[in-house]
């Protein structure tokens, strides 16, 4: 008992003590992303965002060596709070990308503002909150969030699709509430309805949409349908399977390359689907081509083209490795001069130019696909239209915008 | 079988090993010599874990029951602190005072843990596991579906330990203090009940409750009861847990969660009450920096393959792997001794919870 407490205590201290002296030629960047738990995939994919943006850079900013330290979390807000506390006050990093999800980046949001002499940048987490209330002096976010992703696709349904009536299919939590709020502001400002009793709103990971699809109206025009992952593909399947024929509203996470790759009969049915989102698979651009390129070259086992993830990721790493150049590599005044030079970055990504507002949450173009079959007989997304610069307050003034109140289920009405 | 005498014990035979003091002196120094991440996320933290693991220790290698559904007591006790107190959500959050909050939440945690213990009394073995289980996960789904209450996938944040005494009790140092405090009253409060006339009634429940049984003690209400204490100890580890992270949601009561508790005890030795304390170190340690070891696609197989070498060569977890050193080494010295022709006994090799 005795001893082994005696060993661990002089371990403990030998682990805690020998973290003080560092060159000072390197500056400590943490990537914090979800290594384990359901979205596991998509945290590796993100890490390969920031490697790209490294590589990119030669593993260097301002003439300063970048030590890239990685911290894991499960996608609950505790996990990321341990994996930054782990990063910042451990490991002594002093810019941290990431995380992933909405809820984790709420939290550390909240954490960001105990640490002021260390630079967050936003992983791909997209709830609305992290940015536009509350929002902490040093948390950037130079990738969009969820409601920004679904820019004209509310009108589309209206206006191109002469979609009336919609019902909504969407997971329960922070995010899909946001993306859910993007889409029909617009819709229900045209004049769109979406019914509170047509709302369904699952938990993360179902399986059985039976009574969900059992219970769907006969009388929409359409069904806006935000899942993601492994829920998309059930749903989609089991609503096929169900005869279900109303045409489908989807979700950024919804038709995304890992639910149109799945093989199975949902893929005709989902055909002619709109969606919106921060990339378009097939946006015929030289820079975006590059950008898929390089992905390829660099990571061959990686997806087939880079995922939403890989490239919020990619975006927030580059804006910190620019800024970092911008200030020289200088952090000796606890990054005020790097935070300073990131609210005034402004920089050419695959998808076009990207800038802050003034909560420091990203203002950039989104993009309107549809799903077609591919020359080779695979479902992609073709690129309907750009909606350059848009930012999180839909062009209103700060003020009005929160007129709308906190994204939920009931919101907006739409009565 | 007068109230009373259910907890008469005498301590005069718990003589203070020199070992225990020289460990508490450490415990006590230990933040002045280390980083505030290490007086908080590792030690506060593993104290913290430990607490709860040690609720388990108690009705597992007591009682004989292993319950899965100590940290959803904990978890329940976080959320009535969340719900009854401050938040910064905007769902419920009543404002009440922190004490009162506090006596509520350990209150509800205790009563909950009865409920399960109620409910699970007439399993065994396996069935006892599967029924906590079922219940751990129920009030995860149910948490995470009731919006009205518990506000569902987000759950709360923003929960803040009083300040009191011109202290925020969240710093790294003085939280520290008090979850050691609460700790070490836990460890002692269980090794009183070990020893107490209730607990040896437990434990011989454990080894034969039909005798028991025909002795004429009451055994479910034995056992009821034994989840009641343990619900305490979860409990006031829950409101030091939801302190801690400031926050709670489903994903803190989650099954994965539920197992590393399992994992924490089992892996320091269920046999002890010091056993979860080991256990919740490693763990935290492990959790930590395994990250740092090796390559981060792997990192998990580590934490696995540490635990999983643990348990294959020490059926007792770490715990039995101290005592058999212990005892191999004691052998060997008397080995020596006798040769060398002293006839003398160590009155320690004769204590009784060493090795199966």
């Amino acid at each position: 008992m005795l001893k082994i407490l005696k060993k661990m205590s002089l371990v403990v201290a030998l682990i805690a003590f020998s973290t003080g002296a560092m060159a000072q030629d390197t500056i400590k960047m943490g990537a914090l992303a979800t290594l384990e738990g359901a979205f596991a995939a998509l945290g590796e994919d993100s890490l390969r965002g920031v490697q790209m943006a490294l590589a990119e850079f030669g593993n260097s900013a301002g003439g300063k060596n970048i030590e890239l330290i990685t911290g894991s979390s499960d996608a609950s807000p505790d996990s990321a709070i341990r994996a930054a506390r782990k990063l910042v006050e451990q490991d002594g990093i002093q810019v941290l990308v990431g995380p992933l999800s909405g809820s984790e980046g709420l939290a550390i949001k909240d954490y960001a503002k105990t640490q002021p002499n260390v630079t967050f940048l936003n992983g791909s987490s997209a709830a609305q909150d992290t940015t536009l209330r509350e929002s902490a002096e040093n948390f950037f976010r130079f990738s969009t969030e969820g409601a920004q992703w679904m820019a004209g696709l509310g009108e589309y349904a209206y206006n191109e699709k002469g979609y009336r009536t919609v019902a909504v299919l969407a997971e329960d939590y922070s995010f899909p509430y946001t993306q859910v709020f993007g889409f029909l502001e617009p819709f229900c400002r045209l004049g769109g309805k979406a019914p509170l009793d047509a709302r369904f709103w699952v938990p993360i990971g179902n399986k059985d949409y039976s009574s969900v699809i059992a219970a769907l109206p006969d009388d929409v025009d359409a069904i806006y349908v935000a899942l993601g992952g492994a829920d998309a593909i059930n749903f989609l399947t089991q609503y096929e399977q169900a005869g279900g024929d109303a045409p489908l509203i989807a979700g950024s996470i919804t038709v995304d390359q890992s639910v149109l790759g799945s093989k199975g009969p949902t893929r005709k049915f989902v055909v002619g689907t709109p969606s919106a989102g921060p990339i378009s698979d097939t946006w015929d651009n030289p820079n975006w081509n590059a950008f898929v390129a390089a992905y390829q070259e660099q990571f061959p086992d990686g997806f087939p083209s880079p995922s939403l993830f890989a490239h919020a990721y990619y975006i927030n790493t580059k804006a910190a490795l620019l800024g970092l150049e911008a200030v020289g590599g200088d952090l000796s005044d606890g990054g005020a001069a790097l935070r300073a030079a990131l609210s005034a970055l402004e920089f050419d990504t695959p998808t076009g130019m990207v800038k802050l507002d003034e909560r420091r949450n990203a203002i950039a173009d989104i993009f309107l696909t549809e799903v077609i079959e591919g020359p080779d007989g695979n479902l992609v997304n073709k690129t309907i239209s750009v909606t350059k610069g848009v930012s999180q307050t839909f062009g209103l003034p700060y003020e009005e915008f929160l007129k709308y109140g906190q994204v939920s289920r009931e919101n907006p009405s739409c009565e | 079988m007068s109230k009373q005498r259910w907890f008469s014990t005498s301590w005069s035979d718990t003589g203070l090993h020199p070992g225990i003091i020289v460990v508490a002196v450490f415990l006590i120094a230990y933040p002045w010599f280390t980083s505030d991440f290490f007086t908080f996320q590792i030690g506060a933290y593993s104290l913290i874990l430990a607490t709860i693991a040690l609720s388990l220790m108690m009705l597992a290698g007591y009682g004989g029951m292993i319950s899965l559904a100590q940290l959803t007591a904990a978890g329940l006790a976080g959320y009535t602190v969340a719900i009854l107190g401050e938040n910064s959500v905007g769902v419920m959050g009543l404002g009440w005072p922190w004490w009162l909050t506090v006596i509520i939440a350990i209150s509800f945690a205790a009563i909950f843990s009865s409920f399960v213990g109620a409910i699970s009394v007439r399993t065994e073995g396996i069935y006892t596991i599967m029924i906590t289980l079922a219940i751990a996960v129920a009030f995860f789904f149910f948490v995470r579906q009731n919006y009205v209450i518990f506000n569902g996938f987000t759950g709360f944040a923003g929960v803040e330990p009083p300040t009191l005494f011109g202290i925020y009790w969240r710093n790294p140092t003085p939280f520290y203090y008090l979850t050691l405090v609460i700790a070490a009253l836990s460890l002692a409060a269980v090794f009183y009940i070990s020893r107490s006339t209730f607990g040896l009634t437990l434990q011989a429940i454990r080894d034969n409750p039909r005798r028991m049984r025909s002795l004429g003690f009451n055994v479910p209400f034995h056992r009821i009861f034994a989840y009641f204490l343990s619900g305490i100890i979860a409990g006031t580890a829950g409101v030091l847990l939801v302190w801690f992270n400031g926050r709670i949601s489903p994903g803190s009561i989650g099954v994965d969660v539920v197992i590393d508790i399992l994992v924490i005890a089992v892996v320091g030795g269920l046999r002890h009450p010091i056993g979860p304390f080991l256990g919740a170190i490693a763990f935290v340690l492990l959790e930590n920096f395994a990250i740092d070891l090796i390559d981060r696609e792997r990192f998990n197989t580590v934490i696995g393959l540490a635990f999983l070498l643990i348990v294959l060569f020490s059926p007792d977890g770490m715990l039995g792997l101290w005592h058999r050193l212990r005892n191999k080494f004691r052998t060997a010295r008397e080995n020596r001794m006798a040769m060398n022709g002293v006839n003398q006994i160590d009155p320690h090799s004769q204590e009784s919870f060493d090795n199966p």
